[in-house]
């Protein structure tokens, strides 16, 4: 569960960037969030992952502190949250396999572990036979799926998307969010920021607005709300 | 730590290593330069330095005794001499053995053909440990019972022992500034090779990889590669300075200068390079990371 309570956050006197913002994202919930540039949208996911820490309000991540976390427990927030970046930020002298291997890897899984559970994620995002290519020979939706089993694939309760259709074009852009749909089903909390109007309707999801450091709006029709202000 | 998590580390550090070849080879071949250049400046200093000792070795102090004193009673001041705190090693030369010397020095010079034993006096051969006290110590060998001259180079003897302070200092000055200048080259080729890695690093940071886990691999390749740099530069120090030094060995003009075997300095040396690498690999990957962790 993700729960924000009054969070203000300023990274200089006088300069908020998040302006009181309270929220709850509940286990299972998918959950789009959108906003223009600037309004806030990547200090609350800086926030969810532990890079940041609130200036004042709580913020509590699947049973961590963020005000209180130490430097040596962020590294185990972090596995409980899975990211998925616009710019994929795939290692590009690994094979799809390997890529996602990695992932398991740097936090100590056995070998036996990854066997069993990287054909699995592989399989899940219909990457199985690509398995031996490099991302370079990928297409963008693939290399997005790609990504999407690496954050899949140490089993998080929570995936944040940033931006995951920013660099692909609409059938693409359908194919990954329908994906992350697919995802959520089988029980990940999803937060997707997306500045694309056309899929958060189309998926018709709870929807929160941030302008300007504060939520404006929260709800299934929430982004239509937002649009009619 | 598991094993099997431990070996994936260490395995994760050596393939590192040929992953990032071009890097890998420039990190080696600075640390190779660098050693190289310290080593051999510091091996030239340590050859001149013994060279200035034994010049100023040759540097003696004559102490003449009583004309009136006999042979035996004469060679009994030799050990209230040896007993002066300066004094390395004092010789008699009997005014027999100083005639002899004497006429085969002046052979040419009939002014002195009538020379005898008798003219002449018994006298010591004063070898001091530091010549920078010769005065003193020629003092103190001048008020023993029986002395009745001391003669010595004062002006060499001081003018040997600055030039060797001086070259003191002038070293270690020089092989401090190339050490540090060393290590700032080679911990920032480690840095390039870390910025090399920085996409790498903070995809481990984004799945909730810890640091030690970050780190260690990066501080085995470190450390692999320093000392492969170091056992590099000592095995070319090593080559090197054996083929010079036998090649001066034959040039006739430059048969003054005496160099010692390698071996002499093979300890230190092995010592100074294997730490020199071990220093510059660990401390430079473990710094250079430090910037790319706070994600």
């Amino acid at each position: 569960m993700i729960e924000f309570t009054d969070v203000v956050k300023s990274y200089s006197e006088g300069n908020f960037a998040l302006n009181g913002v309270s929220m709850q994202i509940e286990d299972g919930e998918f959950c789009f969030l959108v906003g223009p540039s600037g309004s806030g949208k990547s200090t609350i996911i800086k926030m969810i992952t532990g890079e940041l820490k609130p200036t004042s309000g709580t913020v509590h991540v699947n049973g961590y502190s963020l005000e209180r976390i130490r430097k040596r427990e962020v590294p185990f927030l972090r596995r409980t949250v899975g990211v998925v970046f616009q710019d994929f930020r795939l290692i590009d002298n690994m094979t799809v396999y390997e890529n996602v291997a990695f992932a398991m890897r740097v936090i100590g899984a056995r070998e036996k572990e990854i066997k069993e559970r990287v054909p699995y994620v592989l399989e899940l995002v219909g990457l199985t036979d690509k398995q031996s290519r490099h991302p370079g020979e990928l297409s963008g939706g693939e290399q997005q799926r790609l990504a999407i089993a690496r954050a899949l694939v140490n089993n998080p309760s929570t995936i944040i998307a940033d931006e995951p259709t920013g660099n692909l074009d609409p059938v693409m852009s359908f194919e990954i969010m329908s994906l992350l749909q697919e995802i959520n089903n089988l029980g990940t909390t999803m937060l997707v920021v997306t500045h694309a109007k056309d899929l958060v309707e189309r998926f018709s999801n709870r929807t929160i607005v941030i302008n300007d450091g504060l939520i404006v709006s929260d709800g299934m029709d929430g982004y239509v709300s937002y649009e009619n202000q | 730590m598991r094993i099997n998590n431990f070996f994936y580390l260490i395995k994760e550090g050596v393939k590192g290593i040929f992953k990032h070849g071009f890097m890998s080879f420039a990190a080696v071949c600075v640390t190779v330069a660098c050693l190289l250049i310290v080593g051999s400046f510091s091996i030239l200093m340590y050859n001149v330095n013994i060279m200035v000792e034994d010049l100023n070795q040759t540097n003696e102090v004559l102490a003449y005794v009583d004309s009136s004193f006999t042979e035996a009673e004469a060679k009994s001041i030799g050990t209230k001499i040896n007993m002066i705190d300066n004094v390395l090693q004092s010789d008699f030369i009997s005014r027999e053995e100083a005639l002899k010397k004497f006429v085969a020095d002046h052979q040419e010079d009939e002014a002195f053909s009538g020379v005898e034993a008798e003219d002449l006096r018994h006298r010591f051969r004063v070898i001091l440990e530091d010549n920078a006290y010769i005065e003193e110590t020629a003092g103190q060998i001048e008020d023993l019972p029986g002395v009745v001259k001391v003669r010595a180079e004062y002006e060499l003897a001081e003018g040997f022992s600055t030039l060797q302070q001086v070259l003191q200092l002038v070293s270690t000055a020089i092989i401090a500034v190339l050490l540090v200048v060393s290590l700032l080259i080679i911990s920032n080729t480690v840095k390039l090779a870390m910025y090399d890695r920085k996409d790498e690093i903070s995809i481990m940071k984004m799945v909730g990889a810890t640091n030690g886990f970050i780190r260690l691999p990066f501080v085995v390749e470190g450390f692999t590669l320093g000392m492969v740099g170091a056992a590099l530069a000592f095995a070319m120090e090593w080559g090197l300075y054996d083929t010079l030094v036998e090649e001066i060995a034959t040039v006739d003009s430059l048969k003054l200068f005496n160099f010692v075997p390698f071996e002499h300095v093979l300890i230190p040396m092995i010592g100074t390079f294997a730490f020199a690498g071990l220093f510059v690999g660990i401390v430079g990957s473990w710094t250079s990371i430090r910037k790319f962790m706070n994600v």
